[in-house]
């Protein structure tokens, strides 16, 4: 267990990172060379104050677009769900020590173990909510697959693991272990699956917002 | 809320069905009747279409169009689906048809798309015609899923690709191909000749100067401020909205023409069967039309998919990213006639009335609030539908699925019970008339106001300006 921590800590986190970053850079960089080729009226019709107002609308604002006010639970939850997502890893003070003891000695301000404890919990429940909308609601059963779950499960297997490890129920070094190895399968999934929507998403969303509020002038939200 | 009304033989008096009760019963009648067997029906053209196809001519095809004709853009769209479902309640067609699953927007791009990408292009013959069944005549194209898609993902292009596919596998519903046909040979959508063109003017001209002796259609009038052009459909069976029209601008002291050769159809069914070329081309003759008249902008008649086909889908095939003439539609021109005083109210429609807001004039232009402004400045009052501006659903009968023809109408009308309750919503709260400045609205709310019993009257903005406004140079009856 102790090997098999070093090498997912070390060797292992390197590579996870580098073809997460270089996933994600090969994914973009091919997007607008694609658009560029050939459908390159893209750009002309992208307006940033539409695309951008757009995101905020969808994004920023829990309830900010119509279907959002229709199906609130599932807003809200989205909203939090992802808001954990992002910045629990990010300002958690477990990772930024890590990162500042490494090669990199980058750090920088964290939230309180608490507050990312607790959000941590929130990804788990969103996820679980999640998986009950995908196991009980006829519209979303039946566009849902195998291949669903399993990306719910790649994202949420971090949280639950770094939980454990965090308080230490159970044994701390095989759930750090598996905390650690199941973040990095996450961190490989998202240029390769559909947790590429991370990427997409802005760019979906901002070109909806500039046809529909800029060449349309009606809302997108 | 049910009316009463008296019984003449027995003197009782008898609560009339209110409007939702009539929808009810007509679903009740369908389902009896098994209307509901969509799978049941037969359509010439997808039957004849997929005889003549092979296994690798599909494949070839498919995978032709998904990795050289379209792009990332399609791809991104249906890499950043999260299959979240929360389309669904966009659809008018999920809504009519008791929830169901594969009828939602997601629904159709899984039973489509999904199964062209996962199986690498290689379908059976019998699935390429449920393909072209799904993308034709169970989604109008309309866009309201991108309202309700937390990504925006245009499901509606992900659906005209699958048309595009089924169209250069020559699998498309018959009267809609027949319809392309008449673009291609006639360049209008309706088999009107050249001189039935013409002669349908001096007609209507004719007609007109009964009520307004001095009244000229002007024919390829040069340098004249706009041309006016209008759908197929119009000297075929509409034709009294070119004497409406030519009414309008008289009386308003407008200089404006309308084209002689062909050019003066701005309809396009071929962009609904995803036959590009032909309505690119189409497109060419209508803009050229204006150039060679040299007048400073186009205004067409009040129809949504032209609109759709000039300001948005045609202009950009031919490599124009705005149109390259103005295009002004009729609600947009109405309105500003009527804020620049040139039209004016002589007596109000002496009804309250509600507003349709058809799919390619709000969510592809937003004139909601114009076609209001002057439905408000000539009648009692709008009042709203629920939902309505650029939430309005779709009539169900534009994005070619009326032009899918007689096999499709029953499907089509039960695919709008949302709409038909809509409406009855108006109807039960005493209002009977319904503006619609859209031609194939007129013909999906036709369909549904008849089928499911609810008795409303369907308007032209043209119909009521024509109705009310001053007309200083008619003579008197």
């Amino acid at each position: 267990m102790q090997g098999l921590y070093q090498f997912a800590s070390g060797p292992l986190a390197w590579a996870a990172f580098i073809i997460f970053f270089f996933g994600l850079a090969c994914r973009l960089i091919s997007m607008f060379r694609q658009v560029s080729k050939k459908e390159s009226f893209l750009y002309e019709y992208w307006s940033w104050d539409h695309a951008l107002y757009s995101m905020f609308r969808w994004w920023v604002i829990p309830l900010g677009s119509r279907n959002a006010r229709f199906n609130p639970v599932m807003a809200i939850v989205t909203w939090v769900f992802h808001v954990c997502l992002i910045f629990a890893p990010i300002l958690l003070v477990a990772h930024v020590v890590v990162l500042d003891e490494s090669a990199l000695g980058w750090s920088w301000p964290t939230l309180p173990e608490a507050v990312t404890d607790i959000m941590a919990f929130l990804v788990v429940i969103g996820g679980c909510y999640f998986a009950w909308r995908r196991l009980t609601l006829p519209q979303v059963k039946y566009v849902t697959s195998g291949s669903d779950f399993i990306i719910l499960a790649i994202v949420v297997a971090p949280f639950v693991t770094g939980i454990l490890a965090y308080h230490q129920w159970g044994d701390p070094l095989t759930w750090t272990t598996l905390h650690i190895l199941s973040g990095e399968l996450w961190l490989v999934a998202i240029p390769f699956t559909r947790l590429v929507h991370m990427l997409y998403a802005p760019f979906v969303r901002g070109y909806t917002g500039s046809e529909f509020q800029g060449i349309r002038h009606v809302k997108d939200y | 809320m049910a009316e009463e009304t008296t019984n003449q033989q027995t003197e009782e008096t008898v609560a009339e069905p209110s409007a939702f009760e009539r929808i009810e019963a007509a679903v009740a009648k369908a389902r009896e009747a098994g209307k509901y067997d969509f799978d049941a029906i037969v359509d010439d053209g997808l039957e004849e279409g997929i005889k003549s196809l092979t296994p690798d001519k599909i494949e070839k095809t498919i995978n032709e169009v998904l990795q050289s004709e379209t792009g990332v853009r399609l791809k991104a769209y249906v890499d950043t689906c999260v299959h979240c479902g929360l389309c669904s309640e966009a659809c008018h067609v999920y809504m009519s048809l008791d929830k169901d699953p594969k009828y939602s927007p997601v629904g159709k791009v899984k039973r489509t798309m999904w199964k062209m990408i996962d199986k690498k292009g290689k379908l059976t013959p019998e699935e390429v015609k449920q393909c072209s069944i799904i993308a034709s005549t169970e989604c109008n194209l309309c866009r309201r899923c991108l309202q309700y898609c937390p990504f925006g993902i245009d499901i509606g292009y992900i659906l005209s690709t699958v048309r595009r596919i089924c169209h250069k596998l020559g699998v498309t519903p018959l009267y809609i191909q027949d319809t392309a046909h008449s673009h291609a040979s006639t360049q209008n959508q309706m088999w009107v000749k050249e001189d039935e063109w013409i002669d349908t003017l001096f007609w209507q001209e004719d007609e007109a100067r009964d009520e307004i002796p001095t009244i000229r259609i002007p024919l390829e009038k040069e340098g004249a401020d706009f041309m006016y052009s209008v759908i197929g459909p119009e000297p075929k069976f509409r034709t009294q909205l070119i004497y409406q029209a030519a009414a309008i601008f008289d009386q308003a002291g407008l200089d404006w023409t309308m084209p002689a050769t062909p050019g003066w159809d701005n309809s396009d069914m071929a962009m609904y069967t995803g036959d590009f070329e032909i309505m690119a081309r189409n497109k060419k003759y209508h803009f050229e039309c204006a150039q060679r008249l040299r007048v400073r902008k186009i205004v067409m008649g009040e129809c949504g998919h032209a609109f759709r086909s000039v300001y948005d889908v045609g202009n950009r095939w031919l490599g124009w990213k705005m149109p390259p003439i103005p295009i002004i539609h009729s609600i947009q021109f109405f309105y500003e006639l009527l804020r620049d005083g040139k039209i004016k109210v002589k007596e109000k429609f002496p009804e309250y009335v509600t507003f349709h807001d058809p799919c390619n004039t709000v969510r592809g232009m937003g004139l909601h609030e114009m076609g209001r402004q002057v439905a408000e400045a000539f009648t009692l009052g709008v009042k709203d539908m629920t939902p309505n501006r650029e939430y309005n659903y779709c009539c169900n009968a534009g994005g070619g699925v009326i032009n899918c023809g007689p096999p499709w109408k029953t499907k089509r009308v039960l695919a709008n019970k949302a709409k038909a309750e809509q409406l009855a919503r108006m109807k039960d709260q005493g209002v009977n008339t319904v503006v619609a400045p859209c031609h194939n609205c007129h013909g999906g709310l036709e369909d549904i106001i008849h089928d499911y019993g609810l008795e409303m009257e369907l308007k032209f903005l043209g119909d009521i300006i024509y109705e009310c406004m001053e007309k200083p140079g008619a003579v008197e009856e």
